[in-house]
């Protein structure tokens, strides 16, 4: 069991990790528009343009 | 919106169908377009030149991607590309265009037309393919682009003219305050849920494991690491999630008023406090799993209800940056057609604009020259074109779908009838309707309740037992949910606002959703209210071998053009008839002389009329006697006698029928003879009616039936009848333009269809019905769970299970008001959603 003694501190960091990427996710707009992207995919072409707000 | 076709060619496109945006082509169009060696017929000029700009630039793979078509350009293409420049101007620039770097600017544009995915493929790809452009965004769900481009190499006004060569329209979005506030609302509250959540699943990994383990099987030092772990885990929780429940509170008791986020910021806090101390300590309970999770469903709720409340948020919106911002000044009006383009709140009263077709009439005002029609679906939710010809009012909002018009300014800015809309509603969102202050009231009552009772139970446990006096005084503290009176139920009068407005029906005062729910008693005028309060055609009488339809064609041939009412509604109950009369000669008084076909006619008065054959001997005329009597006759004696009268509403019959089926009274009152409202009371299947009354009568009359107990709805034309509006406990006006602002009553009907109303009925008491059930839940609820928790039976983390579970259960059953296919989004305003 002393495993433990390193997965508990471990999944602290995983945590306080994933709640860093939605925080980034979210400041990045990506959950402001939840329709558009899903039917942007299949256009699929060279539109290299964008801007993320 | 939704559930796109996995088929390129979704859209039929046959050939009597215009191939770009699937109108019928019609007879002897000739415009077409050769498209993947096929030629493919077009409805009219304006689609010609946008499909030619798709296929020119390449972008013919729209017409397989799309599973919808866009909104027809009409004719109005080729007039609207001007006028442009004057978002060139960095003066008017200044409001929705960035610079960022030396050259750089981006702008916030709202788009116009978009109806499906491959419109914002269309326009992305279109657009990032002018020169000079860097980079383009379109939201899909809010229909925002985001355009940055480079000032040396193009401007915005060559940018915007793209967007319509290709049949949309963009223009420049002042990014207002409420919209960016909005945006960081729900991004926050996002993010509180996300971090609440995830530290809720985290915190419970280490919990369970003490929940299940028999005594002794954890290692004390294993317990000691994951309570500090849940500690470090919750910390967040409760520091960043649960802030807004804090500030709450907060706000609350400086307010002297405690709302129900007081018991929930204690139980967190308590809750948390005593398990951190525990956790220092080494000593008792932790429960920092039902902090984790307290707040997440509380947050959960909360999230839902915000989500609802900005969807309805969106109308008012909408409808607010409906003006547009520029209009073209005629300089010198009578003499020349020079125009300026100038920003619409520098127009004022008496000045004279020109408005192109495919505009938007950006004042009240006047049709000075050309006929046209307007689309005023944004004011009456009515799509089909009104017709308009000189000397008409016109209301700013609409749009013109007919030729270019002059239109000399009446009314501008806060004064046009949109605003007044606008003004309106916001009065009824910012009104707190009585349902709500009593909830309001009863709901800081049980909060102080709560709070004493948890502080009883904590000093009588004490007593008994002071190691379970802190769980129990948090449990109480969590366990009850007063959610159903502060959370569900504006929440419940705001959804239903947005849907009635989408239906064509206002809530102007804050409480009339409540009372039209509770109406027993439905009160009519009947001139412009049952009736359309203009002249139609409802009867025709021929003589000889004469149809109905040839008397009505010849008639209308020599009533077109006429500008009396009469004359007109003959015109409409034709149609459209081909037959053009010559030497027309108008009689005033009297009616008109022309010929058709090489026949002598004369229609108007019978006198009149019969003098074409002075010989023949006039048959009776029979129909009502409250018609009046238009006779057609020529050389050879009378042909037909039209009876027109103020007919009854198409759907009147409908609407009253389904209020009596609800067991409501309808009543008709009317100033009218009796002969007359007598029919119309037939005619809509009323039962009770009264005829010859002032306005002062009608009042009378409501106040009797409101001694028996009667709650009563009024509906009338809402100026000529405010007594009696004012008098009845809600009243509905049918009102729209420039009547709107006058309108004194607690409902507008802008649809001015019945339809709406009984749509409308339903819909209050539907919502009231709602608020209603989570009020019964809410109480069920509490009066089991309180003394539960008092007795020491709900542990920390059931208590929360319990009161996060009947919040949801409460907000869930609110959102039910919105009912099916209400929550769609508008795209141009002249979808009118909602089943009501």
């Amino acid at each position: 069991m002393d495993i433990l003694y390193l997965l508990i501190p471990l999944s602290i960091v995983l945590a306080f990790l994933i709640g860093a990427v939605f925080w980034w996710s979210v400041k990045s707009g990506q959950y402001d528009d939840l329709e558009g992207p899903a039917h942007r995919i299949l256009h699929d072409d060279d539109s290299r343009n964008r801007i993320d707000d | 919106m939704r559930g796109m076709s996995a088929q390129p060619a979704a859209v039929p496109a046959n050939a009597a169908h215009c191939y770009h945006c699937g109108l019928p082509v019609p007879d002897g169009a000739r415009f077409a377009l050769v498209l993947g060696g096929e030629s493919r017929a077009l409805c009219c000029a304006g689609c010609e030149a946008v499909a030619r700009a798709i296929v020119g630039a390449g972008l013919e793979s729209y017409y397989r991607k799309r599973d919808r078509f866009p909104d027809s350009p009409r004719e109005a293409l080729p007039e609207v590309v001007r006028d442009l420049a004057v978002f060139d101007r960095p003066e008017v620039q200044g409001g929705f265009v960035s610079v960022s770097g030396e050259h750089e600017r981006e702008a916030a544009l709202i788009l116009e037309g978009i109806t499906c995915p491959a419109c914002v493929w269309l326009n992305e790809t279109h657009l990032s393919r002018l020169p000079g452009v860097s980079a383009v965004h379109i939201n899909y769900a809010t229909r925002r682009a985001r355009v940055r481009w480079d000032a040396r190499a193009t401007s915005l006004s060559k940018i915007l003219r793209a967007v319509r060569a290709i049949g949309y329209r963009a223009y420049p979005y002042d990014a207002q305050a409420l919209e960016e506030s909005r945006r960081r609302e729900s991004r926050s509250m996002l993010l509180r849920l996300a971090v609440a959540g995830l530290g809720m699943m985290q915190v419970m990994m280490y919990a369970v494991p003490g929940y299940l383990a028999a005594e002794g099987e954890i290692g004390a030092d294993i317990a000691a690491l994951m309570r500090w772990a849940s500690f470090a885990l919750t910390l967040p929780v409760v520091l960043y999630s649960a802030l807004p429940f804090f500030s709450g509170a907060l706000r609350d008791l400086r307010a002297g008023r405690p709302g129900m986020d007081v018991p929930v910021a204690l139980g967190v806090a308590g809750a948390f406090l005593a398990s951190a101390a525990a956790t220092f300590t080494g000593k008792g309970e932790v429960y920092f799993e039902s902090v984790a999770m307290f707040v997440f469903f509380l947050l959960g709720g909360r999230y839902l209800e915000m989500r609802a409340r900005h969807k309805a948020a969106d109308y008012l919106e909408f409808l607010s940056r409906a003006l547009p911002a520029t209009a073209n000044r005629l300089v010198n009006f009578p003499l020349c057609l020079n125009t300026e383009s100038v920003s619409a709140a520098a127009l004022s009263v008496g000045d004279y604009v020109l408005v192109h077709p495919g505009e938007t009439f950006p004042v009240d005002g006047l049709l000075e020259q050309g006929d046209t029609e307007a689309d005023e679906s944004l004011l009456t939710g009515e799509s089909t074109a009104v017709e308009k010809s000189e000397g008409a009012a016109v209301i700013g909002g609409s749009v013109n779908r007919g030729n270019p018009a002059v239109v000399r300014v009446e009314r501008v800015g806060e004064h046009t009838a949109l605003s007044s809309l606008v003004r309106l509603m916001e009065r009824a969102a910012h009104e707190r309707p009585r349902l709500q202050e009593i909830t309001d009231r009863v709901a800081g009552r049980f909060v102080t309740f709560v709070l004493a009772a948890a502080a009883a139970a904590a000093l009588v446990w004490l007593a008994i037992d002071p190691a379970r006096a802190l769980p129990i005084a948090v449990a109480v503290l969590v366990v009850t949910c007063p959610c159903a009176l502060s959370l569900a139920t504006p929440m419940v009068l705001a959804v239903a606002a947005a849907t009635l407005a989408r239906n064509g029906l206002i809530v102007t005062r804050g409480h009339a959703i409540e009372t039209l729910a509770r109406a027993t008693h439905f009160v009519f005028d009947k001139t412009g209210t049952l009736t359309a309060g203009r002249p139609g055609v409802v009867r025709v009488q021929t003589f000889g071998a004469t149809t109905r339809k040839e008397a009505l064609g010849l008639a209308a041939a020599l009533e077109r053009g006429s500008e009396h009412p009469l004359g007109r509604a003959i015109v409409e109950a034709a149609g459209w008839s081909s037959t053009p009369a010559t030497r027309l000669r108008s009689l005033a008084g009297q009616g008109m002389q022309g010929e058709v076909e090489g026949r002598r006619l004369r229609i108007g008065r019978k006198a009149f009329a019969l003098e074409a054959a002075p010989q023949a001997i006039a048959p009776a005329a029979e129909g009502p006697a409250s018609a009046t009597e238009i006779w057609l006759a020529g050389e050879s004696g009378p042909i037909a006698v039209f009876a027109l009268a103020d007919a009854v509403r198409a759907d009147a019959r409908a609407a009253v029928g389904e209020l009596r089926e609800r067991g409501k009274e309808v009543v008709l009152l009317s100033g009218d003879r009796e002969d007359a409202v007598r029919t119309v009371a037939a005619e809509t299947g009323i039962a009770e009616f009264r005829a010859g009354l002032t306005p002062e009568q009608k009042q009378a009359f409501v106040k009797t039936l409101q001694s028996r107990g009667a709650v009563v709805a009024m509906v009338g034309d809402g100026v000529n009848d405010a007594p009696v509006l004012a008098q009845a406990q809600v009243s509905v006006a049918m009102a729209s333009g420039t009547a709107l602002a006058q309108a004194a009553a607690d409902m507008v009907l802008i649809s001015h269809r019945l339809e709406s109303l009984v749509r409308g009925v339903r819909l209050c008491v539907r919502a009231l019905r709602v608020v209603r059930q989570n009020l019964y839940w809410a109480f069920a609820y509490n009066v089991i769970a309180l003394p539960l928790a008092c007795a020491g039976y709900v542990t920390p983390w059931l208590a929360a299970v319990g009161m996060s579970a009947s919040s949801l259960a409460v907000v869930l059953n609110a959102l039910r008001v919105r009912g099916k296919g209400a929550s769609g989004e508008w795209r141009t305003g002249t979808t009118v959603t909602g089943d009501g």
